[in-house]
């Protein structure tokens, strides 16, 4: 096919550009600036090089912050996908119930960020919170605010209930576009419960899988709101995730330079990853045709 | 391998039937023969899709029985009932190669290492898949997968019967070809009972030692080809099967003459009288075409030249009627007449054939 070549064209793409620079480069550009940049103040700034990323590579502050991250998303991802999976295989196919199944597994996901922080927050107190008072008076200790166990088993199992029907949602709709055929042709082969999981529905599945996998990837490993409103990054330094502490960076102690330093690194480790994923799953889609 | 009887089968989706529209599958009673290759034909929506699934154990009849040789397997489900099936699409493990494909049924019956070794290879013989035994199914394309669902169904020795639920829909027409043959030729191999369902008469045709055409829930007609093309038992069947399906005009009957309009027509057979419908029926094969004044008159609508022979479009009376001319004949422009051949007249009475009293 021949094309034809309109320099002019160009400006059709503007508003694309200029609404991209204005939501996305110019921001990032002013995180830049400062990632490079120290002032005494008086609004005075100087040149440092990379020496913020030196530092905010090496610190032991930091480098907790990362450890707690990745034990905690690990840790969710690890409960969410399989029980995602698990429940999806139990919902009810069609029907009445598969609708109202539906709605109630779809419910958290419309609840807002810090509402669900307040609910577990509450939820857990051992005064006024179900949750709290009950465990409370059934003699376990629980104190979300002072121990450190309680405290990251309250944000997981939030974090759990938040966000494992996005992982059911996706399951199920992957289970749903399997024909009846392959179960059909399963139960003559004879095909075990487990095989027909094994080599038709999780096969079935993979592509919404890992698309569950990296948004609840991304989600968690940038989570912010739902620790911050129930524990504040406490007891002590225990629930302080990478976002967490890059805000105590940036606002709290008005660390700019590092703060800034801080941000692109952790923008690049979540793009690394992110662009891992998306590699991955183009690959098995070329692989399936 | 067993033969499979339907005994008083019928079949309705809906809980408590009364009238005869009511039910999908109206009833059957038919013994299918060890080792014969069945088709199913009929268009969309006839129930030939709720036979099978009937005899392969998804759907359980609402009434009557179905036996696997002496045994009712009416409730038995599919893995117990010892069948194949092959569907419309192709349903392969994708995780899996080829070769673990073919295995896999064995395997879940617990087979022998060697037998299984043994069997595989010969089946991957008899579909032709050798040379990509070892590749993952998933890449294939949509007529090898077919190949391989095909298989995965015959690896069993011992399957009572084969059932293809239209399994050619996805294939390429070249293709289909040469799976069509394929398959016949291992049913002569294998000698299991094959029940094909199809909407295309070629298929059937060709697959098939004897064709069942349904239409709306019944079976109209269980023969084989050249009984369905000499002697199409419902008017349906005579219009279903042959290109172009089969000529009706409706006539009165006297004895011997039937009368179509004012012209007398004398058949070979006798036919009681009645008030019902009369129809006469003649393949447009045994239609010619004249320009004898004494003949039927008609008007020609068109001519198609289809290369093999010519078929021509007419009307009598405002009615379609299709004549098949040898290609070596020639159409003139006074040939608006045409002639029936007596001996393949066949009559209809409501539809069906009935058969009349030789005249001597």
């Amino acid at each position: 096919m021949r094309k034809t070549v309109n320099q002019k064209a160009w400006f059709l793409v503007l508003p694309v550009i200029l609404l991209v620079a204005f939501s996305a480069v110019i921001p990032l550009m002013t995180v830049v600036n400062y990632s490079v940049q120290d002032t005494f103040g008086n609004n005075v700034f100087f040149e440092v090089g990379l020496e913020w990323f030196e530092e905010i590579l090496h610190s032991e502050r930091i480098h907790a912050a990362l450890g707690r991250q990745a034990l905690f998303t690990t840790i969710i991802l690890l409960i969410e996908i399989p029980l995602g999976i698990f429940i999806a295989l139990n919902m009810p196919k069609k029907g009445f119930w598969a609708s109202a199944s539906l709605i109630l597994v779809a419910l958290p996901l419309l609840v807002p960020w810090n509402v669900v922080g307040t609910i577990w927050q509450i939820f857990g107190r051992s005064d006024i919170g179900l949750l709290g008072h009950t465990l409370a008076n059934l003699g376990i200790e629980y104190n979300y605010s002072q121990d450190v166990l309680s405290a990251w088993i309250t944000i997981i199992v939030m974090d759990v209930w938040h966000w494992t029907s996005l992982v059911v949602l996706l399951c199920y709709a992957g289970l749903q576009s399997i024909p009846s055929a392959y179960y059909q042709a399963a139960k003559i082969d004879q095909a075990s419960r487990w095989n027909v999981f094994r080599y038709i529905e999780l096969p079935k599945m993979m592509g919404v899988l890992l698309i569950a996998f990296l948004l609840r990837f991304m989600d968690s490993f940038m989570i912010y709101t739902e620790p911050m409103v129930v524990t504040g990054g406490g007891p002590g330094n225990a629930t302080t995730f990478l976002s967490i502490d890059l805000v105590k960076m940036a606002i709290g102690q008005f660390d700019l330079g590092p703060a800034a330093a801080f941000s692109l690194i952790y923008f690049l480790v979540i793009l690394l990853v992110s662009w891992a994923f998306f590699t991955i799953i183009t690959n098995i889609d070329k692989q399936e045709n | 391998m067993a033969k499979i009887t339907l005994s008083n089968l019928a079949h309705s989706y809906i809980e408590n039937p009364t009238k005869p529209e009511d039910y999908a599958l109206r009833k059957i009673d038919h013994e299918w023969t060890d080792g014969e290759a069945y088709a199913l034909l009929g268009p969309s929506g006839c129930g030939k899709s709720t036979l099978l699934n009937i005899i392969s154990g998804i759907l359980t009849p609402s009434e009557g029985k179905i036996l696997f040789d002496e045994k009712d397997v009416t409730t038995e489900t599919t893995a117990n009932r010892n069948i194949a099936q092959v569907f419309q699409f192709p349903v392969v493990y994708d995780t899996m190669t080829v070769k673990e494909n073919l295995e896999f049924p064995l395997k879940n019956r617990g087979a022998s290492k060697e037998y299984i070794e043994k069997r595989v290879a010969s089946i991957a013989k008899s579909i032709q898949v050798e040379d990509i035994l070892n590749k993952k199914a998933r890449g294939l394309t949509a007529d090898a997968k077919q190949k391989i669902s095909l298989g995965r169904g015959m690896v069993r020795e011992d399957v009572n019967a084969i059932l293809f639920d239209e399994p050619l829909t996805v294939i390429d027409p070249h293709m289909k070809w040469e799976l069509r043959t394929q398959l016949k030729t291992l049913h002569k191999e294998l000698g299991h009972t094959m029940i094909f369902v199809t909407h295309d008469q070629t298929e059937a045709l060709t697959f098939a030692d004897k064709v069942v055409v349904m239409n709306v829930g019944c079976v109209l007609q269980i023969g084989t080809p050249e009984e369905l093309f000499k002697k199409p038992a419902h008017t349906f069947v005579g219009y279903f099967i042959g290109s172009p399906g089969m000529n009706f005009f409706d006539v009165e009957l006297e004895g011997n003459i039937a009368k179509l309009d004012d012209k007398q027509i004398e058949l070979n057979y006798s036919y009681e009288k009645t008030s019902k419908k009369i129809e006469l029926g003649i393949r447009p094969e045994f239609v010619t075409l004249t320009n004898n004044s004494n003949d039927i008159k008609i008007e020609i609508d068109r001519v198609e030249d289809v290369a093999h022979h010519k078929i021509v479009r007419a009307l009598l009376n405002g009615k379609k009627v299709n004549i098949i001319v040898p290609e070596d004949e020639k159409v003139t422009e006074d040939m608006t007449y045409i002639s029936l051949d007596k001996d393949k007249i066949n009559i209809y009475v409501d539809s069906w054939l009935v058969e009349g009293e030789k005249i001597s």
